[in-house]
């Protein structure tokens, strides 16, 4: 073993999770280290060839909002945008992007490899270097000893890595990467609580074998949205994909072989993520649908590559083929890679702070898939936090913790720091409680500031979004003064929108309350001075249409901050408390909330728990204060 | 002090008891006590002073009770905040009343143990008790728990989980909708179905709270006007049937007012025989309050009987009052039949609406029976529905139910101005999450459980 060197923070993996986590550390200006693999497969898309989508979507503005990499460089790379739920509500509004998985993969190790304090090395880490129950550093396969103050684990779903085709099993991360077990094991000596969870993929399909005539076009949005708030440039060349479905024949042969699937036949022991079942699962919970749908995404501009979205499987690699070759469209088709399960290790997050720092370690921080999670997005956004705390760690300020009114990313963390998880988690617009104040759109809106102050904004950005601000609040005021009054003309165009005659003079910010009146109305009948950017526009509509239900969350907001900042002192004894049930008891020990607030979303922990741990916590303050007085 | 919110309570024991007090502690004590009270204003009253008056429903203006009523700010109380006491008679009815009242002006209902437990958080009570302040918290609230699930029968309960299943189911949909908009097996969720799903439920729930009322009146007696002309009988009616009955004749003297109330048990049916604003002693009412105000009064009562004399022709005060009481409970009694009858039965029975019609001559003690079944009769025969019993009788219940069905009101308006689906969701998930409160099920996680068992998703 050798001193290989001293950082602030050093990164194990570059996934998803794995280059937020290096960028942001290194943003910060802590001196980064990260370590991978294999350099080739930076920010490698292991399943679907797509970024964003409904809750998704708006963790990658955040991430950007956040100094993040994954927006800016999905914009550059995309092969197809569009923007879901256009029909419905503004919280709900969600951006989708295909990825070119090749480019992707090429550009964010370009982003990277600028970053002035960041290193990047391939290599296997073997063990953590842990003294006095403290993390300090890592050694290699190659026996390079790595030391820092703080270090990340963002090792996905390659720990104990098992992939399964039929009753065909080998160790292995994704795509036939090496698997990561002797880390797996030590953390299991130091005391972790694992838990084996299970994913799969689909098969990819050369796309000069495939009947497109037989399929759907799904074609991309003729002005593409972008995620990044910095973006300028469209791609405008976009490819489409395309929709099929599976149908009766289909599924026989998906019965007739259920016996060799992998899932059904005992071979997988890991728990699956129920949003994203095997076309097995499907099959079998829903027997009485006649056909699936099914998606073919093309996997970049430069490779034939086709991913089969809908058919994730571990059914043997022959009965794959003759499922897919029951498909119309892919009645020729030819397989590139075949589907598979993955088994592997994740940690069970409820050991951990909501700054992602293990409780039992210090100077030790896990995100992304390995925390139990599921999907690019997810493990972005705890990355990015990672990054963030363990910079805070090394530079010894202040961490940062988003609250679930705040960010997805909030609710995601205290999701899984709080409650756990039984399945991979998934973020889904139900476990937000304030959809409405977590819209896509104004991501730059809740997090610019913070970004900014914890140094991953730069000057440049942030003077853009003051303004932008400043413009909404102008335009704002400007309407809550302009009265309009009832005339002919008025009441023409307002019917012609649907709405009802105007019959009262009305301030112009009242007038575009009405569902049928948008900014353009009410612009046309009181232009202001200078042509507004969409995205104040955008703002200055929401804000006053969806005022009243805006203002009703904030108050249940102000209500989760009162309990959330009663704060727990973290030396408290709950077996010392009487009153307190003992389930309660054992779910506080463990995971050993930080505020009331935290404690009373823990499953198990009733309101008279609550009740009796808030007299108890007053009373300790009582004390202090009785103690000052003398 | 810390920063709560204004709690309410019944502070005396339920049941008996000439005095009940409601209590008020909180920075709003006092201005949701003077917002439903009409006396002095007590916003500017000393502190630890007591005052008369009266309390009137803002909503109604009708006068409730009369109170005496005390002001003690903070911080010589007893949970050290602005605390109010309001001393009102004992009845039950009245006292739930103004309780309810107090809620819908903004106050919450106390958790048990809630006043102690604020009084120790606030520093009033000493340290060393801190130990017997959460042994009391711990039982007052097991024992609230359980008289709470008690008074749930399975009937209910089973009830209530049937109208969050299709709560969520529709809630599910909208869900579904929202985070795989590309599913094409999943049915969209429009604004008609919405509508039709939160107005079966806003009925049932409706329907709960109307029989709620019903079982309050099954414990609080049946309020019961006697309504005439003068010199029909009206007084020798309520003597003959507190004699009749013997009565348990609870007779709260007059030192703060003059309303008397009498309770007389007719065949298991508890009647109370009330007199607000006067009525049974009234030569006219009309002429006295009002067209308006008496149909308001009288709508108070469960139950009017209507008397009339045999020996008079019909006058038009005989008819307002039929117009008065046309759509409410109402028994019809013809009196005076030992007299000569001048009195047109057929435009009685006209006007009578199908409501019975009784014949007594309660100088001769006779027809007494007849009215007695009459009543028994009414309460019994599907107009009460004794059969099903399962009411809410928990203030904690009703006030939930309450709010449950303002959620469903902002949920239907949102649906006519148009506003997007992923909103008008809101207020039906907060009416599920409120109907749970009830049962006591908060599991979290049941909506996303039901969107993996109801829809096939997923890639």
């Amino acid at each position: 073993m050798y001193d290989a060197g001293h950082f602030d923070v050093i990164v194990i993996g570059a996934g998803h999770a794995g280059v937020e986590a290096a960028n942001a550390s290194a943003r910060r200006g802590a001196k980064t280290l990260m370590l991978t693999l294999n350099l080739d497969m930076i920010a490698f898309m292991p399943c679907n060839p797509s970024i964003g989508g409904p809750a998704k979507g708006v963790v990658v503005r955040e991430v950007d909002a956040l100094g993040g990499l994954m927006g800016k460089v999905i914009d550059k790379t995309y092969i197809q945008m569009r923007m879901l739920n256009t029909g419905k509500g503004p919280a709900v509004r969600a951006l989708r992007a295909q990825a070119d998985k090749p480019l992707y993969i090429q550009e964010m190790k370009y982003q990277l490899e600028r970053l002035e304090d960041l290193t990047m090395r391939q290599a296997m880490v073997e063990s953590l270097i842990v003294e006095d129950g403290v993390c300090k550093g890592v050694v290699t396969e190659t026996k390079a000893a790595y030391y820092a103050d703080s270090v990340i684990i963002t090792t996905g779903t390659f720990m104990r890595g098992s992939v399964i085709i039929g009753d065909i099993q080998y160790e292995s991360g994704p795509n036939n990467q090496r698997p990561s077990v002797k880390l797996s094991e030590q953390l299991e000596e130091l005391g972790f609580d694992l838990v084996r969870f299970k994913t799969g993929t689909p098969p990819r399909v050369n796309s000069n074998t495939i009947d497109y005539s037989k399929t759907e076009i799904q074609p991309g949005d003729e002005k593409p949205s972008h995620f990044s708030y910095e973006t300028t440039e469209a791609i405008l060349d976009q490819i489409p994909c395309w929709l099929t479905y599976t149908n009766e024949t289909t599924h026989q042969i998906i019965d007739d072989n259920l016996g060799l699937s992998a899932m059904y036949s005992g071979m997988i022991k890991g728990t699956g993520p129920r949003y994203c079942p095997s076309i097995e699962d499907k099959v079998v919970r829903f027997h009485d649908k006649p056909r699936h749908q099914i998606f073919l995404e093309p996997e970049g501009r430069q490779t034939e590559e086709v991913y089969v979205q809908g058919l994730s499987t571990s059914l043997p690699e022959y009965v794959q083929r003759d499922m897919l070759r029951s498909i119309p469209g892919l009645e020729e088709t030819e397989i590139m890679r075949a589907g598979y399960a993955i088994e592997y290790d994740s940690v069970v997050p409820t050991q951990l702070w909501p700054t992602l720092e293990v409780k039992d370690i210090p100077g030790l921080f896990t995100a992304g898939q390995i925390n139990g999670t599921s999907g690019y997005e997810e493990a972005a956004g705890q990355g990015l936090m990672a990054g963030i705390n363990a910079a805070s760690r090394a530079k010894q300020t202040e961490p940062l913790m988003l609250d679930r009114s705040q960010a997805y990313i909030g609710v995601m963390i205290d999701d899984l720091v709080t409650k756990g998880t039984n399945e991979p988690y998934r973020l889904l617009t139900s476990r937000a409680e304030y959809r409405l104040l977590l819209r896509h759109d104004n991501a730059d809106i809740r997090l610019t500031e913070i970004g900014y102050q914890y140094g991953l904004i730069d000057q440049a950005r942030y003077d853009r979004f003051q303004e932008k601000l400043a413009l909404i609040e102008k335009e704002t005021k400007r309407l809550a003064k302009q009265t309009i009054k009832p005339s002919d003309e008025l009441n023409d165009l307002l019917a012609s929108v649907g709405g009802t005659p105007l019959k009262e003079p009305t301030k112009a910010l009242d007038l575009m309350k009405r569902p049928e009146v948008g900014y353009s109305i009410v612009h046309q009948l009181t232009p202001a001075d200078d042509t507004l950017p969409q995205d104040v526009i955008e703002q200055v509509e929401i804000q006053t249409k969806y005022k009243g239900y805006i203002e009703k969350s904030n108050q249940q907001v102000d209500r989760m901050k009162k309990m959330d900042e009663k704060v727990i002192p973290d030396r408290i004894d709950y077996d010392a408390i009487s009153g307190i049930a003992t389930e309660a008891k054992q779910k506080l020990k463990k995971v050993r909330p930080l505020s009331v607030g935290q404690a009373s979303r823990i499953s198990g922990v009733n309101p008279s728990d609550i009740s009796i741990l808030l007299v108890y916590i007053e009373q300790g303050q009582i004390a202090k204060t009785s103690e000052n007085a003398e | 002090m810390l920063d709560f919110d204004t709690i309410a309570a019944i502070s005396t024991p339920l049941g008996e008891g000439a005095i009940a007090i409601v209590r008020l502690s909180g920075t709003e004590a006092v201005s949701i006590a003077n917002r439903l009270y009409d006396g002095r204003d007590l916003d500017v009253v000393d502190s630890h002073t007591m005052h008369y008056g009266r309390v009137i429903d803002p909503n109604t203006e009708e006068m409730i009770e009369e109170v005496m009523v005390s002001v003690m700010r903070a911080p010589k109380t007893f949970t050290r905040e602005d605390v109010v006491e309001i001393n009102c008679h004992g009845g039950l009815a009245s006292v739930n009343r103004l309780l309810e009242l107090t809620l819908e002006l903004g106050a919450r209902l106390a958790e048990p143990g809630e006043f102690t437990k604020r009084a120790f958080l606030n520093g009033r009570i000493d340290l060393s008790q801190a130990e017997a302040v959460m042994d009391l918290i711990r039982a007052k609230t097991d024992k609230a728990m359980n008289v709470a699930v008690k008074q749930l029968d399975g009937k209910l309960s089973k009830l209530i989980e049937r109208l969050r299943q299709d709560l969520i189911e529709t809630v599910a949909q909208v869900e579904v909708n929202i985070d795989y908009p590309e599913y094409d097996d999943v049915e969209d969720m429009t604004k008609e179905l919405m509508l039709s799903r939160t107005k079966s439920v806003y009925q049932e729930i409706e329907r709960l709270l109307e029989m709620a009322k019903q079982g309050k009146i099954l414990r609080e007696g049946i309020s019961t006007a006697i309504i005439g002309r003068p010199n029909v009988g009206k007084s020798s009616l309520m003597n003959a049937l507190v004699q009749e009955n013997k009565a348990i004749v609870t007779e709260i003297p007059g030192t703060t007012r003059d309303v008397i109330e009498e309770y007389v048990n007719v065949r298991g049916v508890p009647l109370r025989l009330v007199d607000t604003a006067g009525i049974r002693d009234t030569e006219d009412i009309v002429e006295k309050i009002g067209v308006e105000r008496s149909r308001q009064v009288l709508k108070e009562a469960d139950l009017i009987l209507l008397v009339l004399n045999h020996n008079e022709r019909l006058t038009d005060q005989d008819r307002q009052l039929f117009d008065l009481v046309s759509d409410l409970g109402l028994i019809v009694l013809i009196n005076k039949t030992d007299l000569d009858q001048q009195l047109d039965y057929d435009e009685v029975y006209q006007l009578s609406q199908g409501h019975p019609v009784i014949t007594t001559s309660l100088i001769e003690e006779a027809g007494i029976d007849h009215l007695e079944e009459a009543i028994a009769n009414t309460f019994f025969d599907g107009q009460i529905e004794a059969d099903d019993l399962s009411y809410v009788s928990n203030v904690r219940h009703i006030q939930l139910l309450k709010q449950a069905l303002g959620s469903l009101e902002d949920a239907t308006s949102a649906i006519h101005d148009d506003m997007p689906m992923d909103l008008i969701q809101i207020d039906v998930t907060r009416t599920w999450e409120l109907l749970g409160e009830i049962i006591g099920d908060t599991v979290e996680d049941s909506l996303i459980d039901q969107l993996f068992s109801q829809f096939c998703l997923g890639k």
